[in-house]
This record gives structure tokens, sequence and C-alpha cells, in this order.
């Protein structure tokens, strides 16, 4: 019965872990422009396809995931400059549009690139299960696990110690009073999508031995880690972590005890029902609108 | 306006009827073969084989002297997965193309979306499509060449059944393929006899971890065996998760991973699992006697001679509709389309890759459920049980 009940936590920690790394890169961007970045998937879709695939031309598997988190960094430059910043004047709602094209014309071209068929990375480490209380768990849900709360608490030694990081909290408070004390806005929001994609190219590597990678997983779990985002609280690093956490055990539960029949509809409701009775997520920041 | 462009559009083609039907008058000899399949698209990994092999065999056919004295010429189009598209080029092979029969059809939707209208219009066609309601009940122009999921559920079973396996947990996807292998394995369990479903759990298409369901049905009283109806990577993934929560009891999967590229995605977690598969998997372990073996290792070292790529069971089904239409054509000795479809009607012992052919009015797909092989896992490949 408790072995039971530990396997479900597991699984849904590790799925959650996996939630919440997405919906941190939601939470950057959102943070620094209002845009929620729906090609936030594709992030980490090119971290595990770029690592697969190098290291599949003999590239070893360290410098492999190097260069894939490179390429990530760079395309979300290059998102940043070549779709969001000539469109600055646009609304947000245009903006989000925006990145809802970028993300089907990233997965089209890495489709083109990268073939349809699901591929295969390694475990990190040993192939063997840990088994505790009669549950099992898989040592790459370590290393989701570790990694997660290392990225964690990087970016929150970012955002509280380092200029650039108070830089991004600044414009994402007031653009204009930002731009008055010297902070170049479009360098950090540049800055914010170039991190986010880092982190979304790392969350896919780490996962991706256990979920396997191909051209279209970005799709599923980039719209799971919007969820979780908002069940958090869109904007608040800590909501990410926790809605993340709380999504994946919740389905996990859900598929255990429920029917798995109803997984992703009890995970779906879950954010009707936090929204319903805390609009601005778990950890959402009060926002008072000046007129 | 917009009458003057459709009286505009309607001369034109009628114009463009007329030069076609000069053109077919000119070049009466060739048989005309129609086809359409999901060459692009998300199930290009049908079509794509299906019509490098109808393309190559039409080509040696020819190469050969073609049937009845006359060549064949392939009408070909594509209609990436979608059935709507299926229906009207389906509509433009039996009008503008008039072709003599038509080869195709790679998914269930496309194929059941162009057959009222050549029910209607009365030209034999042979499908690529899996599911059962293409042939059940009978349709009197429609044929298949592949087997049905209810076969690929019942051989699954008998082979439980003969292992004394009778307790059964059922796992299979949400999407259509897993649906449709779900309903057909519970009726099919219910027929039977003697062998009962003890757990029935679902996971999506997506999903990325399926522990959960996995453990429950591990912990279900007096389960003894596990199958997996599914399709694409969620079996793949269950697969490894059986592994990793150290389940021993004996594990079958469906015919949907009957693939290398699935050996590739589980690795060494697939180690003894079983599957019902084509012999295509396995041509070298079939016995000397087995009336298939010649057919089977011809279509393999043909189709990657002259594409340099791996052979594949989709392809396999296409093999076998045109071979069966060619047979069909020559036992009738005509292009006649209802001596052609008596003719597709009575093939009675066709060896195909597939399996072999006994085709009557009552079943137009003339294939038994034993003409799947039941294959096992062995050292990271297919070995042959029986």
């Amino acid at each position: 019965m408790f072995s039971e009940f530990l396997q479900y936590l597991f699984t849904g920690i590790t799925i959650g872990a996996t939630y919440a790394l997405i919906a941190l890169g939601f939470t950057l961007i959102y943070n620094a422009s209002h845009v929620i970045n729906f090609a936030q998937g594709e992030f980490l879709m090119i971290g595990g396809m770029a690592t697969v695939s190098l290291t599949a031309m003999g590239v070893p598997m360290l410098l492999a995931i190097v260069l894939a988190v490179v390429l990530a960094g760079v395309l979300g430059i290059a998102l940043q400059r070549l779709a969001i910043a000539p469109a600055k004047n646009a609304d947000v709602v245009t903006l989000i549009i925006i990145t809802i094209g970028a993300s089907i014309f990233i997965r089209g071209l890495a489709q083109l690139v990268w073939g349809k068929e699901y591929h295969v990375m390694p475990n990190f480490s040993s192939d063997e299960p840990i088994e505790i209380f009669g549950a099992v768990l898989n040592t790459q849900s370590l290393w989701v696990l570790g990694v997660g709360a290392v990225l964690v608490a990087v970016l929150v030694y970012f955002f509280t110690r380092t200029l650039t990081g108070k830089a991004i909290l600044a414009t994402s408070m007031n653009k204009d009073a930002a731009r008055l004390v010297g902070i170049r806005t479009q360098v950090v929001l540049m800055l914010a999508f170039m991190v986010s994609a880092l982190l979304g190219s790392i969350a896919g590597i780490v996962v991706a031995p256990i979920t396997f990678t191909s051209y279209d997983i970005g799709i599923i779990l980039g719209l799971k880690g919007f969820v979780a985002a908002a069940i958090g609280g869109l904007g608040s690093g800590l909501g990410a972590v926790v809605g993340g956490l709380a999504l994946g055990v919740v389905e996990a539960m859900a598929a255990g005890y429920l029917s798995s029949d109803y997984k992703d509809a009890v995970a779906f409701s879950m954010i009707l029902l936090v929204l319903f009775f805390m609009p601005r997520g778990l950890f959402g920041a009060k926002v008072v609108e000046r007129v | 306006m917009f009458r003057k462009i459709t009286r505009r559009a309607s001369k034109f083609a009628a114009v463009a009827a007329a030069g076609l039907l000069a053109m077919s008058v000119q070049a009466a000899d060739p048989i005309r073969i129609g086809s359409f399949l999901s060459v692009t698209g998300p199930a290009s990994f049908l079509g794509d084989p299906e019509l490098k092999t109808l393309q190559m065999y039409v080509e040696k056919i020819n190469e050969e002297g073609g049937v009845l004295g006359r060549q064949l010429e392939l009408v070909h189009y594509d209609d990436a997965g979608n059935a709507s598209k299926a229906r009207n080029f389906a509509s433009r092979l039996i009008r503008s193309d008039r072709v003599d029969i038509i080869v195709g059809g790679s998914t269930t939707g496309a194929t059941m979306a162009a057959v009222p209208m050549i029910e209607q219009a009365g030209v034999p066609f042979i499908s690529l499509a899996g599911a059962v309601v293409i042939t059940t009940p009978v349709k009197k122009w429609v044929f298949k060449t592949p087997q049905s999921d209810r076969m690929a559920a019942e051989r699954i079973l008998t082979d439980m059944k003969s292992r004394g396996l009778t307790k059964v947990g059922l796992i299979s996807g949400t999407g259509g393929f897993g649906s449709s292998g779900r309903e057909q394995t519970l009726a099919v369990a219910k027929e039977m006899g003697g062998i009962e479903i003890v757990a029935d759990e679902t996971y999506g298409g997506s999903d990325t971890d399926m522990t959960a369901q996995l453990t429950n049905i591990r912990n279900t009283d007096g389960v003894q065996t596990i199958l997996n109806f599914g399709f694409g990577q969620g079996p793949a993934i269950v697969t490894r998760n059986y592994a990793q929560l150290g389940i021993e009891l004996p594990f079958y999967q469906s015919h949907g991973v009957a693939s290398d590229g699935f050996l590739e995605l589980a690795g060494s977690n697939a180690e003894g699992l079983r599957l019902p598969a084509s012999p295509l998997l396995v041509p070298e372990s079939l016995p000397e006697s087995d009336p298939q073996k010649p057919v089977v290792e011809a279509y393999k070292s043909e189709y990657e001679a002259r594409w340099n790529s791996k052979v594949s069971t989709f392809g396999a089904y296409a093999y076998d509709g045109l071979n069966l239409a060619v047979k069909a054509i020559e036992k009738a000795g005509s292009t006649d389309k209802e001596a052609v479809r008596d003719a597709l009607e009575n093939i009675q012992g066709h060896v195909g890759v597939t399996g072999t052919f006994n085709m009557s009015p009552t079943d137009h797909n003339g294939l038994e459920a034993d003409s799947f092989r039941i294959l096992e896992v062995q050292d990271g490949g297919w070995k042959l049980i029986n």
C-alpha cells in the first residue's frame, strides 16, 4: 500500500520537476516582457534533439550537451531579435501570437532537419533503478531533480545578487522607468529570451532519457509547463516550481488511484479550480493597476 | 461573377476531360492502376514505403512485358493523411483518370472516406489499411491486404493460453490504434473464453511515464501476463517502465510496434517480450518448408537494393495489393471491372508477404490470424517462436 503510494509520488515528482523547469522558462520571459512565450516547449525539443544528433555524429556526450545548450541560446536570441523586436510596439497579445508562429516554424524546421522519428538518449548514469521501500526510482529522476534544484538556486542568485538580473526585474516592473535610469531594455529582453532558452534546453536534455525525444515533444510538455506556471502564478519563480511539482504529483496520483483515462482531465481541471479561487495563481503577485 | 467563374471552369473542365479522353483512346494500351496514399504528413511512414513499392514493381512488371501484353501505368496522388483529400483524389481517379483498379488508402480514415464513392462507381479497390470496419461487413468492391487488429488480438490471446496464462492485465494507448485494439482484445477475450482481462488501463499518446498504470496492473489480484496495445513511442516507454519496475510477468506488445525502430528505442528493456508480426522481420529464421519464405526474401532484398533503405511491413501491404490486382486482371483476362472484381473475390492460396490470401464472397481480406508470427525479443533481435 505504502510502496504503491511512494511509487506514484516518485513518478509524480520526476515529471513534476520537468514541468517546473519549463514553467520557470515561461516565468522568466513573462517577467521581462509580459509575453507568454509559447515557443518555450521548442527550446526543450532543441536541447534534446541537438544532443541526440550530435552524439550520433560522434561528439562526446558532455560536449554535445554544451553545444546543444548554446544552440538553443542562440535560437532564443534570434527569436527575440528577428520575431519579437521588429514588432516592439505591438500589444502583448500580438507578441504571444508571434511566439506561437515561431514555435510552429521551429518545429517544422526540426522535422525537416531531424526527421520524424523518436530518438533515445542514454541515462546519464546507471540504468539500474534504485529501490526504496518497495518503490523504484530511476537514477535519471535524481538528475532531473538535482539539475532542477541547481538551476533554481542559480536563478535566485541571478535575480537577487547580480546587476543584470536586477535589470531584468526592473524592466519587468516598469519599462519606461528602467530606460530612464539607463537600462537598455531591448538588451534586457534579449537576455531574458536567451536565459529562458538555456533553461528550456537544459530541461529538455535531462528529461530526454526518460521521455525519449522527437521534433514534436515540445507541444504537450510546453503546454503542461504553461499550466504549471499558471497554477503557481505567472511571474513567480517559487510558484513555477510548486505549480510544476503539484501538477506532476496530482497527475500521477490520478492515474494511480482514480483512472488513467482521467489523468489529463484532472490536471487541466486543477488549473480551473486554482484560477477560480485564486485568479493570480498560488503565488501570483498582487498587482494594482494604476490608472 | 461567381456563376461566370463556375461556368468558365466547367467549360475548361469539359475541354480538359475531352482532351484526356482523346489521350486515353490514343494510348488505350496501358492498364491504369490508380492510387492515393499518405506519402507526406503524419502517416508518411505508411505511405512512403507503399508508394516506393508500387513504383518499383510497376516498373519491374513492365520490364517483364506487362500484364495481358499491356503495360501498367501508375496514377498516383498524395492525400497527406487527410481523409477529405483522399475522397477527392478517389473521385478524380474514377472520373477523370478512369483507372481500372485502385490500390491505396494508407490509413483507415482515408480508406473509409473513399469507400462510398468507390462503391457507387463500381471500381475494384484494394485498401492498405488495417481496421476491421473496412471489410466487415463485406462491401462489394472493397478488399484489403493487412490483417486486422482483431486477428492480432486473437493471435496474442491464443499464444497466452497455450502458455497457460489466462489472467491478462491490459494497458493501451488512447489513440485510434490503441483504443480499437483494446476493444478488439476485450471482444475476443469474451468470445474465446477461458481467458480473462483482469485490468484495463490506458495512457495518452504523449504521456512520458506509465509507471503508475503498470503499478496498478501489477497489484491486481492474480494477473499472470500483461499486454500493451499501442503505437508510436508510448509502447517503448511502457516497456522501459516495465523493466524499471522489475515486473517479472510475461509481457506482450501488439503488431503496432513490430519494427526495428521500436527495438532501438526500447533497447535491452525489450528483452523477452513477445508480439505478433509479419514474417518480413525474420525472413532468415523461417523454415525452408514455409511457402512464404521465398516471397518474403525476394521482396526484402529487391526493396532494399532499389531504395537503399530498410524494408517495412507497410510497403509489403502495397506489394500484396499490387500482386493481387495483377493476378485478378490476368485471371479475368481483361480489365472489365465486374470480371476483375469477381476474379479478385475468388483468389485462393495466393502467397504474399503478409500471408496467404484465400478470398471469398464473405471474406474480402482472406487472411487468417496465424498469418501473424509470434516473435520474441532475444539478444536485441527478433526470434521466431511460431
